[in-house]
């Protein structure tokens, strides 16, 4: 009984996590209909220069989040405006296509700089416990993770619901033609939401760094994850992108302890299928 | 009294646009005076839309030259068109859905010159169209026809723009409402306002513009003040019947 609470509680921390992995997928899917094949791995770039931020810091993790944030932004605005906005109106194939071949070019990258081992982000919380109850504990870096999240979900939900770029952004996703006669640059608004995307995927690569180990290859792991959370929630809806992590976070663990840690993976997959099967759209979707 | 004569705010001269092989405006002018309703008359297909989409930056012409307040615009993007003070309200309206009617008014007023002055803008536009008001906190997905199109034209006046393009103001709206709209252009032109007017309906067209170009396949046929067309050559001209087709 105890180990089946600890799984479910570990379920949602995890999902939490999961649900900011899939954030910027889920946005920017929403208002330009675009896949980002590169989106694992733009996590996982984030987390390899908050790695480097951190050893240089002697491990101090809100340095290394700052500094990866900025580079981020840069790097988010420079892919969106330089490569997808030149083709993100000749149908859906360009973009992808421009975005998977990010994907293998930073993987590479990443592989020539740091080199195929794995690394973690070297941080104090990893093993200890915050909360302990004869029936479950809490660890650190779990709770962190989940309340980032939270935290960072509910902070672009008040960015697209109540700012004018908010506005800006639902209104783009709505109609481009309408909203570029209102005087919208629709294809600098791609960019600004590509950095606020990118915002969330420094931020999920923090966290992955500091809970699991990585390679320069861990980034498909993560678009499998980031693609999961949003086909379960509905794409572009934010609640959705939560609840679709908690979701998958419990399909993995409890299938980790029913039937073993081989399982893991595969619940989250079964989940995910039988969720296309009945509902392609979503189980959230337009809740936006 | 508005005349051709007089300088105009926004000209188009010998258009040409194409799409791909498809030649859809030939030659096409227009003098479009400060202050005026000009109306664009033609049936479907006549290249109504085509035109005000070269206008505002959404087709790229392919001969000729569109100038506002002496300045070329004809290769640069819509917004920066819309920058300048020329605005539209799209055929079907294309409201924004998913966002409330106040959301899709605010929007309007996302250029910075328009949203320093938003709450009186958006006071004068709940002022035109009161049910907007009403409906102000309700998603624009659940407007009737009528009031989608009101939204239109009032998302068009928060830009607070120099000339407003309206595409087919009455496409599918009961003749009761589309008076009503009808009305509520003419008063916003009698506060400076510039239109432009694409219209099916040619009764209406020469009733309530001050002047009147007539399209026939991508062609200007006919113009004149719109008083002192003859209706019945216009809808010859219209229903391409005459030696104009």
């Amino acid at each position: 009984m105890e180990v089946l609470l600890q799984s479910l509680v570990n379920g949602i921390l995890l999902g939490g996590l999961y649900a900011v992995i899939g954030l910027g997928m889920s946005l920017i899917f929403g208002i330009m209909g675009l896949i980002n094949l590169a989106h694992g791995d733009l996590i996982i770039v984030s987390t390899y220069i908050s790695m480097v931020v951190a050893l240089k810091y002697s491990g101090n993790i809100f340095i290394a989040l700052l500094i990866t944030v900025l580079v981020m932004i840069v790097v988010g605005f420079f892919c969106q405006s330089v490569l997808i906005n030149r083709v993100v109106d000749k149908g859906a194939e360009p973009p992808l296509l421009i975005t998977f071949g990010l994907s293998v070019i930073l993987q590479n990258v990443l592989q020539l700089i740091f080199g195929a081992d794995a690394k973690s982000i070297p941080t104090k919380l990893a093993a200890a416990n915050v909360i302990t109850t004869p029936w479950f504990s809490i660890s650190a870096i779990y709770l962190i993770d989940f309340v980032v999240s939270i935290l960072v979900i509910l902070s672009l939900h008040f960015i697209i619901m109540k700012t004018y770029f908010g506005r800006a952004i639902r209104a783009t996703s709505g109609d481009v033609m309408a909203s570029e006669l209102v005087g919208l640059n629709t294809k600098r608004v791609y960019a600004v939401t590509m950095a606020l995307a990118m915002i969330t995927a420094s931020i999920a690569g923090l966290l992955v760094g500091m809970t699991f180990t990585y390679y320069p290859t861990t980034g498909t792991e993560y678009l499998i994850i980031a693609f999961g959370v949003v086909v379960i929630g509905g794409m572009g809806s934010l609640v959705g992108t939560l609840l679709g992590g908690i979701i998958l976070g419990l399909a993995q663990i409890l299938g980790s302890y029913f039937f073993g840690m081989a399982y893991q993976l595969f619940f989250g997959y079964v989940v995910l299928l039988v969720i296309l099967t009945f509902r392609p759209q979503g189980l959230f979707a337009n809740t936006k | 009294m508005l005349s051709q004569e007089d300088g105009a705010l926004l000209a188009v001269e010998n258009l040409d646009v194409h799409y791909g092989d498809l030649q859809a405006l030939h030659n096409v002018s227009l003098r479009i005076p400060q202050g005026a309703i000009v109306s664009i008359i033609g049936a479907n297909g006549a290249g109504k839309s085509t035109l005000l989409g070269a206008i505002t930056g959404l087709n790229k012409p392919t001969r000729g030259k569109i100038t506002f307040r002496n300045e070329d615009i004809s290769s640069i993007h819509t917004h920066d068109i819309v920058s300048r003070g020329i605005t539209m309200s799209p055929e079907g309206s294309r409201v924004f859905e998913k966002m409330s009617v106040e959301e899709n008014l605010l929007i309007g007023a996302y250029l910075s010159r328009a949203r320093k002055k938003r709450r009186e803008l958006l006071e004068r536009v709940y002022g035109l169209f009161p049910i907007l008001k009403q409906k102000s906190g309700q998603l624009a997905t659940y407007l009737s026809g009528g009031q989608r199109q009101m939204l239109a034209i009032g998302r068009a006046l928060m830009v607070d723009p120099e000339v407003i393009l309206c595409d087919e103001v009455s496409l599918g709206l009961a003749p009761v409402i589309v008076k009503d709209i009808y009305h509520k252009i003419v008063e916003i032109n009698r506060e400076g306002m510039t239109f432009i007017l694409v219209e099916q309906d040619v009764k209406r067209s020469l009733r309530y513009s001050h002047y009147s170009y007539v399209m026939v396949k991508g062609r200007i046929v006919m113009e004149g003040r719109s008083a002192q067309l003859p209706e019945e050559q216009v809808r010859e001209a219209y229903f391409g019947i005459s030696r104009y087709a």
